[in-house]
């Protein structure tokens, strides 16, 4: 039952979005989100609109994966709808008993909800096409500036990148211990939140102490094998900007100033 | 100058209460004196708690020794500036393959090894792909290590010490965790390793029939050594070893209970291809 959790939902195709430089990508999202928030109006909403539309086409993955993202947050795109829709005050337009819905409303609850869901769709895009280590080396690689003021990004980038190696290996491990118990005669299916919550107990604690264990044994085997944090490192697979992400960071630039002069001029 | 060198080491595991006193000291390995050279296959032998592990880790400055001192290609390991470099020599295989795969693909695991040290990014893609294929894992270079089983795990963490270039590698208990399958591909590749590479071998195990491939064998029991010698030479001194509740291989006890019962073979048979011909030697078949 665990096994159906799939980490990082990378789809591969061979698109240009696939082979873009991580760090193009992740600059990318940056500037999606300000896009939408810069070009807050109809023209703005077009631009981002088409933008990220183009971006899915091209990235070749098929749209129902994209939808599959949204069904997360389907249930907080209503709440925020209906929130703007009846608690904005303005000009009534509709009322019944308490409940009213006014212009202003109407415009912030549409505004709202084209922003979450272009959000989401970006952000999908990127997880998407993404490996999960590519994403970590990019995050790397760009917030390498951030090293001079003493922030650990190298060893941010390798914890992550170990946690995602390891998440199937303790996903494994819970399944097994599960089974255990459960030959045991422990119960994890009846009862109610609380009493399923109190019987994860028994399974926490034994898949803490393994994976310390495993912790242990991993810290080990990287000294073992001359690992010293990333001074004096190098790369098998290092990022360069090729040809590609030098025009794409050129349509990133012209995308971004005509969502800002569609903000500032409409 | 022997690749490496122990002089009387001796080593204490210290237990600490909660005030960070000693409260017992116990003595994990006494006086240890072993020497390996340059392409040699050594085995280490010895039951559960017997110190190989401990000796082990300190062949590669996991461990300090207390007393006595371990040099490895003329380096000491307790001086911390060698430390690196003692490792970069003395690479080092552990016993649970999940536990020392770092990549998420198999070929940057093994690339993980040269970019610590800083190789130049070319030479790590020819050491990588060098490396998996001495151990027969090249077809699996894009795979992800969650995918493989034991015994590919276990290859593949061999490679990610090759691709360092060591003198010497160190395989503690490589295939406690295996299936028989997995086992003998680990030490095949150990063999290949030694055999076309020349790279010194250092195998812990307590499985008898991974120690006819070598030429030399430690037997160790309570943090001592107890036998040194050649696999046939230990194997003929099947009681002293039944003592250190260890077993010889089956084909070596078959024959020494033919000879106990008047069959004329000669001491140390390892396996089956030699008890074969020994047997066929007395009957005149050739």
């Amino acid at each position: 039952m665990l096994k159906d959790i799939t980490l990082g939902q990378y789809y591969h195709t061979e698109s240009l979005l696939h082979r873009m430089d991580p760090r193009v990508k992740l600059l990318g999202i940056v500037a999606i989100i300000i896009g939408i928030f810069a070009g807050n109006n109809l023209i703005g909403g077009l631009i981002t609109g088409s933008f990220v539309m183009i971006l899915i086409a091209m990235s070749r993955v098929p749209l129902r994966f994209m939808l599959k993202g949204m069904k997360a947050i389907v249930i907080f795109l209503i709440i925020t709808v209906i929130f703007n829709l009846f608690l904005t005050p303005g000009t009534v337009i509709w009322s019944f008993m308490r409940f009213k819905i006014t212009m202003e409303g109407v415009r912030l609850a549409i505004q709202m909800a084209f922003r979450l869901i272009f959000l989401i769709l970006a952000s999908g895009l990127l997880t998407l096409t993404t490996t999960p280590n590519n994403l970590t080396d990019g995050l790397e690689s760009l917030l390498g500036g951030l090293k001079k003021f003493r922030v650990p990004v190298h060893e941010v980038a390798m914890m992550m990148s170990i946690a995602l190696r390891f998440i199937p290996i303790l996903m494994d491990e819970t399944d097994k211990i599960m089974k255990a118990q459960m030959a045991r005669g422990a119960d994890f299916e009846s009862g109610g939140i609380l009493k399923r919550a109190k019987s994860m107990v028994p399974l926490l604690v034994p898949l803490f102490i393994s994976a310390f264990r495993r912790a242990n044994d991993l810290a080990m085997a990287m000294e073992a094998r001359c690992y010293r944090g990333g001074v004096g490192r190098t790369k098998m697979k290092p990022l360069i900007y090729k040809k590609r992400d030098y025009i794409s960071l050129c349509v990133l630039a012209l995308y971004l100033t005509a969502c800002i002069l569609a903000g500032i001029y409409w | 100058m022997s690749l490496i060198k122990t002089d009387k080491l001796s080593f204490d595991y210290k237990k600490y209460d909660e005030n960070g006193n000693i409260e017992s000291v116990k003595r994990a390995l006494k006086d240890i004196d072993f020497t390996v050279e340059q392409g040699d296959f050594v085995t280490i032998l010895g039951s559960n708690g017997s110190g190989k592990s401990t000796l082990a880790k300190h062949l590669n400055a996991i461990f300090m020794p207390a007393e006595g001192t371990v040099m490895v290609d003329g380096l000491d390991t307790r001086d911390a500036a060698n430390t690196w470099e003692v490792r970069k020599r003395a690479g080092m295989v552990f016993q649970n393959p999940d536990n020392q795969i770092i990549g998420q693909v198999v070929e940057e695991d093994v690339g993980f090894g040269p970019e610590n040290i800083g190789i130049p990014t070319s030479e790590i893609w020819e050491r990588v792909e060098e490396s998996l294929r001495v151990v027969g894992m090249y077809e699996f270079r894009k795979h992800s290590p969650n995918k493989l089983s034991g015994g590919q795990k276990q290859r593949v963490s061999i490679a990610g010490i090759i691709a360092m270039h060591p003198k010497c590698i160190i395989l503690d208990e490589p295939t406690a965790m295996l299936d028989p399958n997995g086992r003998k591909d680990v030490i095949r590749a150990a063999r290949a390793l030694n055999e076309v590479e020349n790279v010194t071998v250092i195998l812990i195990t307590h499985y008898m029939e991974e120690v006819i491939y070598s030429n030399k064998v430690i037997v160790m029991d309570a943090g001592e050594i107890r036998m040194t010698g050649t696999p046939k030479e230990i194997f003929s001194r099947a009681d002293e070893l039944k003592e250190l509740r260890l077993d010889v291989p089956q084909i070596t006890l078959l024959a020494l209970n033919l000879k106990k019962n008047g069959v004329d073979l000669p001491d140390g048979i390892l396996t089956i291809d030699e008890l074969v011909t020994e047997l066929k030697k007395l009957k005149g078949w050739n």
